[in-house]
């Protein structure tokens, strides 16, 4: 099995250490009751594939989300026996003894609908024809997302959870989570996100789109039936991504203007940079769908709950009853400070509970994947708190 | 618990919505919340606070004091409160400003410079070192220092009208000469 939900962070970080929550196995929900979408259309059935750590306990109250960004998936923590190297995507972050602590918390990693890792999404087969869905999958928001993800909670017995955690377009997930169903969430962690994306966010996911659809291989979203993959297009994607969620200082450090031999006039990769990126390009093009990429990066456009609001965050905010922690990074670019100030100042004005924390972070928008002791720190005391509140064995 | 908090409970009203600058690991904060089931926000700058206040459950904003409140609506509080910090602040005027555009009313507590055992270092031609001010002239994060009689001013300068003033010293209320036996000062004031 590939390494699906490697992240730009963990293809340097990932090691399995020695509080994993060891091997696990990932598990599919089917439901066979329709799934109305945002964009008019329903899902007459769907999958959701997902993990779980630790043990619900009796009361059903320590059960706790974690909602992926962009191209991660319900693998959050441990390893597969028989891939001992494909680690979770925050397996620093969750397990036994670490900051969420699966020793007292239930934790679920669920994969979104339209990603490609194993919940329902364009490489499945669409009932009504028999053929991959490509690119007739519908267009999915958020919104869609979180709903599904409800009905996997329903599924699991888990009225409320006791936190919905989330980086970048998970936070997102988390603040949807606390809008929607204020009543299925006690706390909300919305981790290096932002309440929208900015016209330069968008722009860069326009990039990455246009990159893959204007691959002759992209055959309009229909390469399966074409035997092909609109490979280099997914590179140029991966490699504009990449690039905005690392600093510039971060990079500096790491590349600099390092070379691999040396000047040679020609346009092979001569900077430690430019291989570099094409690395983490090919990678991405093996593991990962188009139509997915194109999905998602759409449901991070959408996604906005202010307009419904006439733009007024905080009155979008205004039925959360939920506690929130709001973290940011310093060198966050992708996602600034001030973007989740945003967040803050709109739970402030509604005079909820809410605490937030700027992490001083070298490493750009990735820091919320990466060991930070302040950040994890902060991360541990809060689940120590609920933990307190529920009762949670020690 | 520090001197000045029995002080500031006594003016903080039951219920009060409260924002505390500066507020470290949110004793003062926890404190308010038990005896006037007060609800707020505290501000710190530094790790170690927030990592506290979060421990404890008191709502905190990291966040840097000098650049202001901008995150806070007009009138947001009944009271701002700014305990023992007042004198490590570069832009005063600012602070106290922003305090009373936020809140309604305002808490400042700070050291007395003025007293007597001070003005008694300084005669001999030492910078003050006290257990209100227990720095060495080279190590003090303390720039803006002032006395009773300079704060008085200072309020009455810009027309902010005081609701309470108390000086403290050993933890007991100095009645006479305040400036120079006071150790501690707290004031509660407001626009006119």
């Amino acid at each position: 099995m590939p390494s699906f939900s490697e992240t730009t962070a963990q293809a340097e970080h990932a090691t399995v250490g020695d509080r994993s929550v060891g091997p696990v196995l990932p598990q599919v929900a089917r439901f066979d009751t329709p799934l109305p979408l945002a964009c008019g259309r329903t899902l007459a059935q769907y999958e959701l594939a997902y993990e779980t750590y630790g043990t619900l306990d009796a009361a059903r109250s320590n059960a706790v989300l974690i909602c992926h960004a962009l191209n991660a998936s319900h693998h959050v923590a441990g390893f597969y026996a028989e891939d001992p190297g494909n680690v979770g995507w925050w397996d620093n972050m969750v397990g036994p003894g670490k900051p969420l602590d699966t020793q007292r918390f239930f934790v679920v990693g669920v994969n979104n609908l339209g990603s490609c890792f194993g919940s329902t999404g364009p490489l499945s087969t669409n009932p009504e024809t028999g053929r991959a869905w490509g690119s007739d999958f519908p267009l999915i928001t958020v919104e869609d997302w979180v709903d599904a993800q409800a009905q996997l909670a329903d599924r699991l017995g888990i009225r409320q959870w006791a936190a919905v955690m989330g980086g970048s377009l998970g936070g997102m997930q988390a603040l949807d989570w606390a809008i929607r169903y204020p009543s299925r969430i006690r706390n909300a962690l919305v981790i290096a996100a932002a309440p929208n994306l900015s016209a330069e966010n968008i722009a860069f996911n326009e990039i990455a789109r246009q990159a893959i659809m204007t691959d002759p291989d992209f055959h309009d979203g229909n390469f399966e039936a074409y035997d092909a993959k609109p490979r280099r297009g997914l590179r140029v994607a991966r490699m504009i991504g990449h690039i905005t969620y690392l600093s510039d200082e971060q990079m500096d450090a790491k590349f600099g203007r390092q070379l691999r031999e040396g000047l040679n006039f020609s346009f092979a990769p001569e900077f430690q940079i430019e291989s570099y990126l094409r690395h983490q390009g090919e990678k991405f093009a093996e593991y990962y769908d188009a139509n997915t990429y194109l999905r998602i990066t759409k449901a991070l456009d959408y996604f906005d709950p202010a307009t419904r609001e006439d733009g007024d965050l905080a009155r979008a905010l205004a039925p959360a009853t939920c506690r929130f922690l709001v973290i940011s990074f310093s060198t966050d670019w992708r996602f600034p400070a001030s973007r989740s100030r945003e967040i803050v100042k709109a739970l402030v004005r509604g005079r909820r509970d809410v605490s937030y924390t700027e992490i001083a972070a070298p490493h750009g928008h990735d820091a919320f994947l990466l060991d930070n002791p302040q950040y994890h720190a902060v991360v541990r005391a809060w689940f120590e708190r609920i933990a307190s509140e529920i009762g949670a064995a020690q | 618990m520090r001197a000045d908090y029995a002080t500031i409970v006594d003016w903080v009203a039951d219920g009060a919505r409260v924002l505390d600058l500066g507020c470290g690991d949110g004793a003062l904060l926890a404190f308010l919340e038990s005896k006037r089931r007060a609800e707020g926000y505290g501000i710190e700058i530094d790790d170690a606070g927030v990592l506290a206040c979060i421990r404890g459950g008191i709502n905190v904003i990291q966040s840097d004091l000098e650049r202001g409140l901008a995150g806070f609506d007009d009138a947001a509080f009944d009271v701002v409160i700014l305990s023992q910090t007042l004198q490590a602040m570069r832009r005063i005027e600012a602070i106290v400003a922003e305090m009373l555009r936020v809140g309604r009313e305002a808490i400042v507590t700070f050291p007395n410079f003025g007293h007597w055992s001070h003005r008694l270092q300084i005669l001999h031609g030492r910078m003050p070192v006290s257990s209100s001010l227990p720095y060495q002239w080279y190590d003090t994060p303390n720039i803006h220092l002032c006395t009773v009689a300079d704060f008085d001013a200072f309020l009455a300068e810009r027309g902010f009208r005081v609701l309470d003033r108390v000086v403290l010293a050993k933890g007991r209320p100095v009645r006479v000469a305040p400036n120079l036996a006071g150790e501690l000062a707290i004031y509660r004031f407001r626009r006119q």
